[in-house]
């Protein structure tokens, strides 16, 4: 490590960022260095001293802007130098604010590379070329996903491993969060849940494929119970759901059968039809938003969990690591995928989680911007 | 789920009319013979099957007694009319606020039955399994949903040409049918109720639910109820039609800006269903939310079937349920679903590393989809009277056909729910199969026109057959002469007939692709319906008589004539006697006069060589060589044709060493010549004429038997309209004359133009190179 440091001369210049902007929300994260010279810190330009000190010093930004602290990575080595990794994430809307806020604070006379990916790359690339005069790195989202999250594996959480798993995902009572490392990684099927959700089939760092998507993701799941519900964040939604009963609202094998339906070997507790209840005006008069919130998240994640599955058997990957914001603070759904990973494959696949769910593509982008001095 | 979907309270309170729309009578025929019933009730429409026999008339033809024949004047045969009896399948569909009624109706019109049980599945058989136990006084027996939906499919796939559809919205012919594989298995069934179920069919009895998902019909009703505040299914589909997803939907154009290139998705795809609608501050029409749920939903079905199609290897996926039940709107995103799962090909990054998957999945849908767990139901009851063992036939005369519920093409679609929808079965004489001599029985299709995708030929063949209606009543009438009210049951049929044909005009997929095979065929139906089995039978008779007495007088004129010339005149011959033909409008003139007069009138008639097809040369090429060891004609009309023009052909392939097996229709259309008019024939020359010999065989034994190498059709019917690019895996000769102005302008040429196609199946070179000729 030592020598790296000698002979890495040249680093980018500051301030280093990774942007991953997304359907609905824009992920940053901002390397703090801690390693800064008496010497570089006169050099420091004042707008740049400006920026650490506003990203670092608050912890919501606007009225829309969150730094996740929790998630921070400190003490953190990257290209030579020294420093913390902060993780913040404001809507997507807010992007032209964003990048007024760049023009406002002459972020383009920093000489910095700004490496953005996700959609918004492309999309919102003349908007910061005209409004902020900044040039943007776009950088093909799936790569970063990956380079990103091998790399926040590799050097854990603050010393303890990103990952997790749940104990027992059958059963409510017993069904405990355990920490894991991804060592030897490889094949892992990834599935990103993003506004919508992207499967990949991943062998390598390089070497992957895209096998399939869906539009039902955590966007379907927001903008159905803003609909259903009139609620307005995704917090508020989840905090719905986790008070609801979706069998008020979910048609179940048993509703039909008064059983199981043992001609082919399904529980009677198993979801036959989602809303499937909700054909009924009676029923639709007697439940309760909670519930629909609930049946909602529900039926989204067991399809994803379903369409998962499917491709882990076709492409025989039995690890299968599931990512992206929809995960955020939603037990709800980890613990339902895990279930429907390990139920439907007899305890053949098994659902993995990483602690920084959906921040691995700005962590990625970072990691280009570093590379690119880097070599050559 | 297989389920189906029970009433919402709100919508059986929809009121409607109870009375039947249709005489019952109409509907719930050949109740007074019905034993064993079966019924499907599912979430709005009932459906009932029972099997029944019908007596109707068949017109037979006998030798007259050697030791009465000189009395009997100079007649060939006599023709009789018999009494026969025949199964067939009734099928009826209805609403089920129908139920009532059509069970009392049932009840006093059921005559002598000793059925003490009715079959019933479907998620209502429980609700009114009270009601018809008191109504029928029989036992309700509970039959398994996905086991009768399976059989049904099975039974449906392998007995109805052109069951299975491919649906293409914006086509000129919105249903593509499939041409009926020989083997059915294996395949996925879709089944698209409240959930889905995803089932795997490899046999008669052998099938597996392999997956499914809860999303189904009942996520779109349920959702699109509290999102829309609409109550019934139809209305919401009809929202959904209307509306506009993208204001609802968040498109990979509205994260990128444009495709995101580089994994090939556009920019119009669908990147978050709902993704738009995360916001407090927009309103959202209740078209535009119905759209982007369908859109959600049947995405989500298509990929799920694709995946697990691709899984188990199997291109061939059928949908059903009553997500899909006739609705144009479902069976299109349905389709664009899996168009788009099924050509989206795996990225890759760096390394090519994973297997392609070749057969393409295909979206299926069946025409009586609707009938499946009834006729399952149904089998399920019927099992000691093996109906598996049977070909069916579907009865054009009696079913109702599919109707397109496409709100812009059937204004009167909404009409439908307050009609009965009908399918009867009719059970075949013998079991149909492909002839052996096929070279990939697979893509044959015995029509050489799809008059549903071809708009000018149906406008033209609907009319011709209208046109020729009063021509076949008239004779329909002078068939049946000691019969009084023959005239009105000819009226019948006719208003029958032209009932059909008016249908088709408006909705040319009702029974499948259209054809002039189907058009001939749903005649004989109708005719047969009214008690016309054989209209042409006494016409044939004396055609028949007439030209026997000509055939040595004309064997002898060929005799005379240089091996060279007679080759020729024999080809001849049979050209011309094809033109005797009452189906055709041109030659009616020539059929009153003399045979003999007529049969050199036609062959003046025929266009000079170089015929429209001319082939002549590598037949008379092929003569030169070593005889064929079986040829086996398939003939086609009576009189002139088979006895001037067939005969004295056979007759030289017989002198050259060759087996020759007469193949003709078993029942009657037109004045073709029938398979017991031909035995007679036969017998009648092989009498006077020591060359011709009898072959009385089961057709595809003898076909391989025989060792047959070379098959001849004749006539316009069996050699244009049907088989003209039907590829057989030995030599064919395909003899007509275009007795139709508007086919010859069509195939190029004019009337009384030519087709004499001698083919020889790549691969097997013509044998007349390495023969020397004898001459």
């Amino acid at each position: 490590m030592q020598l790296i440091t000698i002979f890495s001369l040249t680093f980018p210049a500051f301030p280093w960022f990774g942007m991953d902007i997304g359907g609905t929300l824009v992920k940053l994260v901002y390397f703090e260095p801690v390693d800064i010279t008496a010497e570089e810190e006169q050099e420091e330009v004042e707008n740049l001293k400006s920026i650490r000190r506003y990203l670092t010093s608050n912890v919501a930004y606007g009225k829309t802007g969150v730094r996740d602290v929790h998630l921070e990575l400190r003490n953190l080595t990257m290209c030579g130098r020294t420093g913390n990794l902060h993780f913040i994430r404001f809507p997507t809307q807010a992007m032209p604010r964003f990048i007024q806020m760049g023009h406002d604070k002459n972020f383009s006379s920093l000489h910095t590379t700004l490496c953005a990916t996700g959609g918004g790359a492309y999309k919102f690339e003349n908007d910061f070329r005209t409004m902020a005069d900044l040039e943007l790195l776009k950088l093909d989202e799936l790569d970063c996903l990956i380079r990103g999250l091998l790399y926040v594996d590799r050097v854990s959480f603050n010393g303890h491993p990103e990952g997790y798993y749940f104990q027992n995902p059958s059963d409510t009572q017993s069904c405990v969060k355990m920490p894991c490392t991804l060592d030897n990684p490889f094949p892992m099927l990834l599935v990103n849940i993003g506004s919508g959700v992207s499967i990949l089939a991943v062998y390598s760092e390089n070497n992957y494929k895209r096998v399939t998507g869906t539009s039902l993701g955590g966007g379907t799941f927001l903008g159905l119970c803003c609909l259903l519900t009139g609620c307005e964040t995704f917090e508020e939604a989840l905090e719905m759901a986790s008070k609801g009963d979706s069998t008020n609202v979910d048609k179940l094998v048993k509703d039909i059968y008064g059983g199981d339906y043992e001609r082919f070997g399904l529980q009677g507790s198993a979801v036959a039809s989602s809303f499937g209840h909700m054909m009924s005006k009676e029923k639709r008069d007697s439940i309760s938003k909670e519930d629909l919130a609930r049946a909602t998240l529900v039926t989204i994640t067991n399809n994803i969990g379903s369409i998962a599955r499917m491709c882990a058997v076709n492409e025989k990957i039995e690890r299968v690591v599931f990512v992206g914001n929809f995960l955020r603070i939603n037990t709800v759904s980890t613990k339902l995928l895990a279930y429907a990973m390990d139920f439907w494959s007899k305890g053949q696949l098994r659902a993995l989680f990483l602690e920084h769910e959906g921040y691995f593509g700005a962590v990625g982008a970072l990691m280009e911007l570093l590379k690119t001095t880097e070599d050559p | 789920m297989a389920e189906c979907v029970r009433l919402d309270s709100s919508t059986s309170s929809h009121t409607m009319d109870k009375s039947i729309t249709l005489p019952p009578d109409e509907i719930f025929r050949n109740l007074e013979n019905a034993k064993r019933f079966a019924i499907d009730i599912g979430g709005s429409l009932t459906k009932l099957a029972y099997y029944s026999t019908v007596q109707h008339k068949v017109a037979k033809v006998r030798s007259f007694d050697h030791a009465t024949k000189e009395a009997a004047s100079d007649k060939l045969y006599e023709i009789s009319v018999q009494e026969e009896v025949t199964a067939r399948l009734h099928f009826i569909k209805f609403e089920n606020a129908y139920i009532e009624t059509c069970l009392d109706f049932i009840k006093d019109h059921l005559v002598n039955t000793d059925t003490k049980v009715i079959k019933a599945t479907g998620g209502g058989a429980h609700k009114f399994k009270e009601l018809i136990e008191r109504k029928l006084g029989l036992k309700v027996d509970k039959e398994d949903e996905m086991t009768c939906l399976i059989k049904g499919c099975n039974f449906v796939l392998r007995n109805i040409p052109h069951e299975a559809f491919v649906y293409a919205k914006h086509a000129d012919s919105e249903f593509r049918f499939q041409t009926t594989q020989p083997d059915i298995f294996p395949y996925l069934l879709v089944n698209i109720g409240s959930g889905v179920s995803i089932v795997k069919v490899e046999s008669e009895d052998k099938f597996e639910r392999i997956g499914g998902s809860s999303i189904g019909g009942g996520t779109f009703w349920g959702l699109g109820a509290l999102l829309t505040k609409t109550k019934r299914f139809d209305e919401l589909l009809q929202l959904a039609s209307k509306g506009q997803h993208t204001s609802v939907d968040m498109l990979v154009k509205d994260i990128y800006g444009g495709s995101y290139g580089s994994l090939g998705l556009t920019g119009d795809l669908i990147a978050s269903s709902f993704g738009k609608s995360a916001t407090a501050d927009k309103e959202f029409s209740k078209e535009d939310m119905a759209k982007s749920l369908l859109h959600m939903i049947s995405n989500d079905i298509g990929q799920l079937a694709c995946l697990y199609a691709k899984l188990h290897n199997l291109s061939r996926v059928y949908f059903g349920g009553f997500f899909i039940r006739g609705h144009p709107v479902t069976m299109h995103t349905i389709t664009y679903s899996i168009n788009f799962f099924t050509k989206a090909r795996p990225q890759l990054s760096v390394f090519i590393s994973f297997s392609l998957i070749n057969g393409e999945v295909q979206a299926l849908f069946l025409r009586h989809e609707g009938y499946l767990g009834a006729i399952g139901a149904f089998l399920k009851g019927a099992e000691e009277d093996n109906p598996n063992q049977y070909s069916w036939g579907e009865n054009y005369a009696g079913s109702s056909g599919l109707m397109s519920v496409s709100p812009d093409m059937n204004p009167m679609q909404r009409a439908r729910s307050g009609t009965f929808d009908m399918l009867e079965m009719d059970r075949l004489e013998r079991q149909l199969v492909n002839l052996p001599l096929l070279q990939d029985p697979s893509s044959y299709i015995p029509d050489t026109m799809d008059l549903t995708e071809d708009a000018l030929a149906r406008e033209y063949w609907l009319y011709c057959f209208e046109e020729a209606l009063d021509g076949v009543v008239k004779r329909a009438v002078a068939s049946q002469p000691d019969m009084p009210e023959a005239a009105q049951r000819a009226e019948k049929f006719r208003q029958k007939y032209r009932h059909k044909l008016q249908t088709l005009r408006q909705q040319p997929f009702a029974y499948g692709s259209l054809t002039v095979r189907s058009l001939l065929d749903t005649r004989e139906h109708c005719l047969n319906e009214f008690n016309f089995p054989d209209p042409y039978s006494k016409i044939k008779q004396k055609e028949n008589d007439m030209a026997l007495k000509y055939y040595q007088k004309a064997v002898k004129s060929l005799e005379e004539l240089s091996w060279e010339q007679r080759q020729f005149a024999l080809v001849r011959g049979v050209l011309a006697g094809n033109v005797f033909d009452w189906g055709a409008k041109a030659v009616s003139d020539v059929l009153e006069s003399d045979p003999e007069f007529g049969f050199e009138e036609a062959k003046r008639q025929l266009e000079e060589r170089p015929w429209l097809v001319d082939s002549y040369d590598q037949w008379f090429e092929r003569l030169k060589g070593p005889p064929h060891k079986c040829a086996l004609f398939f003939v086609d009309n009576s009189g002139v044709d088979i006895i001037l023009g067939v005969m004295p052909f056979v007759r030289e392939l017989l002198s050259r060493g060759t087996e020759v097996v007469l193949a003709s229709n078993s029942g009657p259309a037109l004045n073709d010549v029938t398979n017991g008019e031909l035995q007679i024939l036969t017998e009648r020359i092989a009498a006077m004429d020591p060359v011709i010999h009898r072959l009385d065989k089961v057709l595809a034994m003898v076909v391989r038997e025989r060792q047959t190498d070379l098959v001849i059709i004749e006539g316009m019917g069996r050699a244009i309209h049907t088989n003209y690019y039907a590829m057989l895996s030995c030599e064919s000769l395909k003899m007509a004359v275009i007795k139709n102005s508007w086919l010859a302008d069509r195939l190029g040429g004019k009337l009384f133009s030519v087709v004499f196609k001698y083919e020889v199946p790549a691969g097997k070179p013509s044998q007349h190179s390495a023969a020397l000729s004898p001459l």
